[in-house]
């Protein structure tokens, strides 16, 4: 695993990132309502992510979502020795499991629709899935759980993701697996306790093979992150508990290539700072408040659909 | 009490069990010791993982290790599995419905510790969580019994389980069979249901009951969910004048409510009397005082009988705390009790 990328790896990624603002922006303007800015934010950390850092298997052919099926649950009439549930979940759009391969455990599911929109650019979701979003019967939900495509856990209550990923890391480190396990993950889940106590043990068992990739986008759904509960410095908190951290301009595809491919010996967490309207630049308008975009008038949609032919035309 | 008095039987047993079964690990928080693991990380190092005091990531690394075909079995204090973590346990291990064992110590009033230490909503709290299923023992021999059967549901299990000195009342060759009640007497009047340590706190005042005329099934339970025991429905029907029952736990949520839950939809028309901790938080006691004070105890189950009768019994609180019962040793002499 080379910490270099070639020059036409990263015009590769930087069209996958604009594919993923164009159909976040694109299904926005027709639903009337969409996680924008995580769309702005995020793009080349999840196009760098889903076509350069992560090992996967490949797919045949990128998967239609499947319709819900119902929840994970054991049958109820032999609740002993029943046999093993084999639920579903949405890392089938990752590959088959191996021993060697990456696994990408996503926490903040408000980033579905960004998700999908990534795992369709790198041919693992099929290009209409964005039509099931939100639609009553699809897994293609509006905050994604464990049955939607790219999530393999439930973490919509934000900061439970780390300690999940923490016990797959110790179980496949239990079973000699080489693999490296990745976790999504958004600033704002910083706030919570937890995330520190998913820190500590990482460290604590050593988890090597543990990386973080955060959107430090600074913003959440009260408005900016300092106004609401500010964790700065992030770095230093995730040192002095034991973890290598990198921070970088999350719109840079190479560094923050370099930085997840690094090896340390330890586990490693890549804080990605990014722009929540880059790419998008009239979404600014709406700040402090950024979490959510719905347009409040038909001169506003009309703005935002000016803005997708110009963001169309560019790419 | 007559009955042979065990010292820590989940300790060993625990590690015996786990000697053919490498995919069994022990998760703690802090109270290794407290819940008779400290041996069985000396025996397992490997198998064996501190996690601190932090259970909602321990819930979480159990969600992670169960995912990876482990079976993390997590020993600490009930409290501490299911009202600090109650979010992961139910995001994290509940809705995926994962083979993660919750071991929790000293239910309801056990531990002097006071209210921050005294499960006493568990069954309440934990009932109302879809795929748990929920274990409450009442003795060593299910102590014992217990891992068997947690081992082999497909999901998450709760157990309340007992530390210490346990008194073994049902033999050790009669372990726990799943979601099904033991008869420890037969009767006609009344249908007497207990769950955990006051099965042996009814036995006390049981006897003296009988040899006063007052004709009682006595059905310990110790699968508290689900809750579908033909059994149970059975001795339901026939209780001529009440049914009883007596738990280590708010009324509100647990057995009482389990039990009302099956005479309503069934149509038993006889009154309830649910003895248990009434809509009150304890505090720091020993379990005899606090038995007492929150009157769970044998006397209450005595008053209780004879409020529905309206007559006194002549039964004197000292003939309850020098009541001695004989080993139960076999369900087939059950009629002999």
């Amino acid at each position: 695993m080379s910490e270099y990328i070639n020059e036409v790896k990263v015009s590769e990624i930087a069209r996958m990132a604009d594919g993923i603002r164009e159909r976040v922006l694109a299904h926005t303007l027709k639903n009337n309502g969409g996680y924008m800015s995580q769309a702005c934010s995020a793009a080349e950390l999840l196009a760098t992510l889903y076509g350069a850092i992560l090992s996967l298997a490949p797919l045949d052919q990128p998967l239609a979502p499947s319709l819900f099926s119902g929840v994970p649950a054991r049958s109820d009439k032999d609740i002993l020795d029943s046999p093993k549930i084999n639920f579903e979940t949405g890392a089938r759009f990752h590959g088959e499991k191996r021993p060697e391969l990456d696994r990408l455990i996503s926490s903040p599911a408000h980033y579905a629709l960004v998700i999908y929109a990534a795992l369709i650019e790198s041919g693992r979701l099929a290009e209409n899935a964005l039509d099931f979003f939100n639609k009553d019967g699809s897994t293609v939900e509006m905050i994604g759980a464990e049955h939607s495509p790219g999530f393999e856990t439930t973490t919509g209550s934000l900061a439970q993701a780390l300690s999940q990923a923490g016990g797959i890391a110790l179980g496949r480190k239990l079973k000699n697996e080489s693999g490296r396990t990745w976790v999504f993950m958004s600033d704002g889940e910083l706030q919570e306790g937890q995330s520190y106590e998913a820190l500590q043990a990482i460290s604590f068992y050593k988890l090597n093979k543990v990386r973080a990739i955060v959107d430090v986008n600074r913003g959440q759904c009260d408005g900016p992150m300092e106004s609401v509960m500010s964790i700065e410095p992030i770095a230093l908190r995730a040192k002095a508990f034991g973890w290598d951290c990198v921070s970088v301009d999350g719109h840079d595809i190479e560094a923050i290539y370099t930085a997840a491919m690094a090896e340390s010996g330890k586990p490693r967490m890549i804080l990605c700072y990014t722009d929540p309207v880059r790419g998008l630049p009239i979404l600014s308008e709406r700040e402090p408040v950024l979490h959510y975009l719905r347009f409040t008038s038909d001169s506003e949609r009309e703005k935002y659909q000016l803005a997708f032919q110009e963001m169309v035309t560019k790419s | 009490m007559s009955f042979e008095i065990v010292a820590r039987p989940h300790q060993q047993n625990f590690i015996d069990w786990s000697a053919d079964k490498p995919e069994v690990l022990v998760l703690s928080a802090d109270l290794t010791n407290s819940c008779e693991v400290g041996k069985w990380r000396d025996t397992y190092p490997d198998r064996f993982f501190s996690m601190g005091m932090a259970e909602q990531n321990m819930l979480g690394f159990a969600a992670g290790l169960a995912r990876e075909g482990f079976e993390p079995w997590l020993h600490t204090f009930s409290v501490f599995l299911y009202r600090r973590p109650l979010d992961q346990l139910q995001m994290s291990v509940a809705y995926p419905s994962l083979k993660v064992r919750l071991v929790g110590f000293l239910p309801g009033i056990m531990t002097p510790g006071g209210v921050t230490h005294q499960a006493i909503d568990d069954i309440a709290v934990l009932r109302a969580i879809p795929n748990m299923v929920i274990f409450e023992v009442g003795d060593a021999t299910e102590a014992e019994s217990v891992i068997d059967l947690a081992h082999k549901v497909q999901g998450p299990v709760y157990i309340r389980q007992l530390r210490g000195e346990v008194s073994r009342i049902f033999p050790k060759n009669e372990p726990m069979i799943f979601n099904r009640a033991r008869i420890l007497s037969e009767g006609e009047d009344f249908t007497l249901i207990t769950s955990g340590i006051m099965t042996e706190e009814a036995l006390r005042a049981v006897p003296l009951l009988q040899s006063k005329g007052i004709s009682i099934s006595h059905l310990h339970v110790s699968t508290l969910k689900p809750f579908t025991d033909p059994t149970i429905l059975e001795y339901l029907n026939r209780a001529k004048k009440g049914v009883i029952t007596m738990e280590n736990h708010s009324i509100m949520g647990g057995l009482g409510s389990a039990v009302a839950e099956v005479m309503a939809e069934n149509k038993i028309s006889v009154g309830l009397k649910r003895i248990a901790l009434n809509d009150t938080y304890a505090h720091g006691a020993s379990q005899k005082y606090l038995i007492s004070e929150y009157g769970i105890d044998a006397k209450a189950l005595v008053e209780a009988i004879e409020n529905i009768l309206g007559t006194k019994l002549g039964i004197e609180e000292v003939d309850l705390s020098t009541s001695r019962i004989a080993s139960l040793h076999s369900s087939a002499k059950v009629e002999a009790l």
